[in-house]
């Protein structure tokens, strides 16, 4: 025993406390991550927006990829659009619907969503910046997260009758 | 001691681990990897009646993987690319398998840092445009250093300095960007509240290729830049951008020494229910790629997108128009109106229509003294030829709880000569008529019908097309559809093209199995065209990510 074993306690004793120490750093940063994944889109005015920054103040939100093109795309958000009021009367759900329409139909973007009259948060994509974020294929791609950002469904075709069992998995998020 | 000391060691290092695992678990998070993938496979069967080409290898395949770290300030990636071989109508340079988009990326405050691959663009695109479409094989990623600095609130300024991909190398020229943009409601405070809205934008591009060429004395550096403006006000919305590229001769405008010049506006007005778009726009000489003697889809350094709606119903892409960048003028305008129940044409659900109309001729060329300009052009000055024109009409329409009705015309003028590089002169006029028909049997089960007629004296004549979808919300969806050639000269050439798939999608994965016997055409995404000859098989495909 002697001054080698107290010489190797102290230095588990130091490995221990930073062991620890690490633990407590990684909890905080992993404990608060949100899986909205991280890029620079635009809004209809033209404001950069950074996608960080999605949230429904602890409700559950929707992030709907769609284009103009794209048919399944905008006839999912018909659908969705035909309960919309319903739906965020009875759990406060939002979408935000990201346009991956390019510089060729994004002018198109915002008269579209007018004369479809829908009341969704638009965000434009034109690059894909977002898109690769997310790790998106192919719209129509639909994700659904709590209201702490974690991801609980998503979804990459439509059929009719899609939107029901999204609303039944936004039902059981808000406790209903 | 030792033994004992080890023990310890160990035990705490589990504690540690067990202790970082449990807390991954409790956020639940994406961990910090994430990604995705997609396979395309095709089996070939030989049919020379359609003019299939032969396929040695009988089965192609395409297939990337993507895999992102994301851990704080810090992000990395790298995409996998596979063609054993590339699929018929992609690029035959695709070619074997390699790690083809590698990057690591930094942001701190109001700075990002990225090194090696990036995808970026500067306003419309119009002098410079970085970006992938997988489905039509383009992928013009720049391989360099990129910065991303917003000094201030409202002011975000970009600058790279990169080499471009080719396939699974690079093309020759060096390119370097620089751009800035202000949107002034957001730095003055003042205006932060105004009704009226305005952001300004200006770049400049230049790229550097050697000159080798032992009979012309070409420029090695060639600058462009652009200046773009956004005003909105209320419900009202321009959007303009110009740009100019200094003399840039290449194989695409066969090497004269003129200017490039391109002009984008567009004014939008939407308040809901109503929406109404117009946009206006020239093309001269403005072909600007990272090699002089590029051709086809690679090497774009900019993107000059097409002013006429995208169409996607099947005859309608029959006569797709993709951007001449040698020079083009083009107009187009949109209505969107939406007839909310109760209305006169809104009915009991309500009714929604639209009005398209898109016209592009080619500019006015003017015999010059000097051979090298090749040409000159009044900037407002239209050419005599159509290239291209289109009319749509659509009504989308709830007719009861369960059924949806969305009826569309589209008469269309396509001058196949210039756009698809025919020596003949042919100019094809098209009236096509869809109706897109929706029955929901209950809340699971649908069936959805498509039929097309296309009706031309031109051409290959009339076309016919039937189309029915069964899903099973949410995982399963089965599709046959026959596009028919009824009206063609040749009673021999009257094919029936068609095709039969299922899908099985669940949460992020999609899995499709096809067969299709079908037809040569071209895909188009954005005004950019990949060709795709004719073909009879089976097909696979799996997507999903993670």
């Amino acid at each position: 025993m002697g001054l080698s074993f107290y010489n190797t306690m102290k230095k588990l004793r130091i490995l221990f406390v930073a062991a620890m120490l690490t633990n407590v750093a990684f909890a905080q940063t992993t404990a608060t991550k949100s899986d909205v994944g991280h890029a620079s889109v635009k809004t209809l005015e033209g404001k950069e927006f950074n996608t960080s920054a999605i949230s429904n103040d602890g409700k559950p939100f929707i992030i709907d990829f769609w284009a103009t093109w794209c048919k399944p795309c905008v006839a999912e958000l018909d659908a969705i659009n035909e309960e919309y009021v319903d739906w965020q009367k009875e759990t406060g759900v939002k979408v935000f619907a990201v346009s991956i329409d390019d510089s060729r139909s994004m002018s198109r973007v915002a008269p579209y969503v007018a004369g479809k009259g829908w009341d969704y948060t638009i965000l434009l994509d034109p690059n894909g910046d977002f898109k690769r974020a997310m790790n998106v294929n192919s719209v129509p791609h639909t994700f659904l997260f709590d209201g702490t950002g974690k991801l609980v469904t998503q979804h990459n075709n439509y059929s009719a009758g899609d939107e029901d069992n999204l609303f039944e998995e936004i039902k059981k998020l808000s406790g209903k | 001691m030792n033994k004992k000391l080890l023990f310890i060691g160990l035990s705490l290092l589990m504690i540690i681990f067990s202790q970082n695992c449990l807390y991954a678990q409790q956020s639940n998070t994406m961990s910090n990897l994430s990604g995705n993938f997609e396979v395309n496979s095709q089996y070939y069967r030989p049919d020379s009646a359609i003019l299939a080409p032969d396929v040695p290898e009988k089965f192609l395949s395409n297939g990337f993987f993507n895999l992102n770290y994301e851990s704080g300030n810090f992000k990395a990636g790298l995409r996998y690319e596979s063609y054993l071989n590339a699929l018929q109508g992609f690029d035959p340079n695709y070619r074997g398998s390699g790690i083809t988009y590698r990057f690591a990326q930094f942001t701190k405050d109001e700075i990002t840092i990225t090194a090696g691959n990036f995808y970026d663009q500067f306003g419309n695109g119009l002098i410079f445009r970085s970006y992938e479409e997988r489905a039509l094989g383009v992928d013009n990623a720049m391989d360099g250093l990129h910065i991303k600095y917003n000094p201030y609130k409202g002011i975000v300024l970009k600058g790279f300095v990169a080499e471009q991909r080719n396939f699974f190398s690079k093309g020759p020229g060096i390119v370097r960007g620089f751009d800035g943009d202000v949107q002034l409601n957001d730095v003055f405070d003042l205006w932060a509240d105004k009704k009226l809205r305005l952001g300004v934008g200006g770049s400049f591009v230049s790229k550097y290729q050697k000159d080798n060429s032992p009979t012309r004395i070409l420029p090695e550096n060639i600058g462009a830049y652009a200046f773009r403006t956004n005003l909105s006000y209320g419900n009202w919305l321009l959007n303009a951008e110009y740009a100019n590229k200094i003399n840039d001769p290449s194989i695409v405008n066969n090497f004269i020494y003129k200017n490039g010049e391109a002009l984008l506006v567009n004014i939008n007005y939407a308040k809901k229910g109503f929406g109404a778009q117009v946009s206006g726009k020239r093309v001269d000489n403005m072909n600007y790629r990272s090699d002089r003697g590029a051709t086809g889809n690679s090497l774009f350094i900019n993107y000059l997108p097409a002013i006429n709606k995208q169409l996607t119903y099947r005859l309608s892409t029959l006569y797709p128009f993709a951007t001449q960048p040698n020079g083009e003028m083009g107009a187009a305008g949109e209505i969107y109106i939406n007839c909310k129940p109760g209305s006169f044409f809104g009915g009991e659900y309500g009714t929604k229509i639209s009005l398209s109309a898109s016209a592009v001729n080619d500019i006015k060329q003017t015999t010059v003294s000097n051979d090298t300009l090749g040409y000159a052009s009044d900037f407002f000055a239209i050419g005599d030829n159509r290239y291209y024109q289109d009319v749509t009409f659509e009504l989308n329409k709830k007719l009861t709880k369960n059924d949806k009705l969305i009826f569309t015309y589209i008469y269309q003028v396509y001058d196949k000569n210039v756009i698809e590089g025919k020596i003949e002169q042919q100019q094809v006029t098209a009236h096509i008529c869809v109706i897109d028909y929706l029955h929901k049997f209950d809340s699971k089960h649908s069936i959805r019908t498509e039929i097309q007629h296309l009706l031309t004296d031109e051409d290959k004549k009339n076309w016919a097309m039937l189309l029915l979808e069964y899903s099973v919300s949410p995982k399963w969806s089965v599709t046959a559809f026959d596009e028919w050639n009824y009206g063609n000269e040749d009673p021999d050439h009257r094919f029936h093209y068609y095709n039969a798939s299922m899908v099985y999608t669940k949460g992020p994965t999609r899995i499709g199995l096809g067969y299709a016997r079908q037809r040569a055409g071209l895909l188009c995404v954005g005004g950019v065209c990949r060709y795709v000859p004719a073909s009879n098989g089976f097909n696979v495909t799996v997507t999903s990510r993670f």
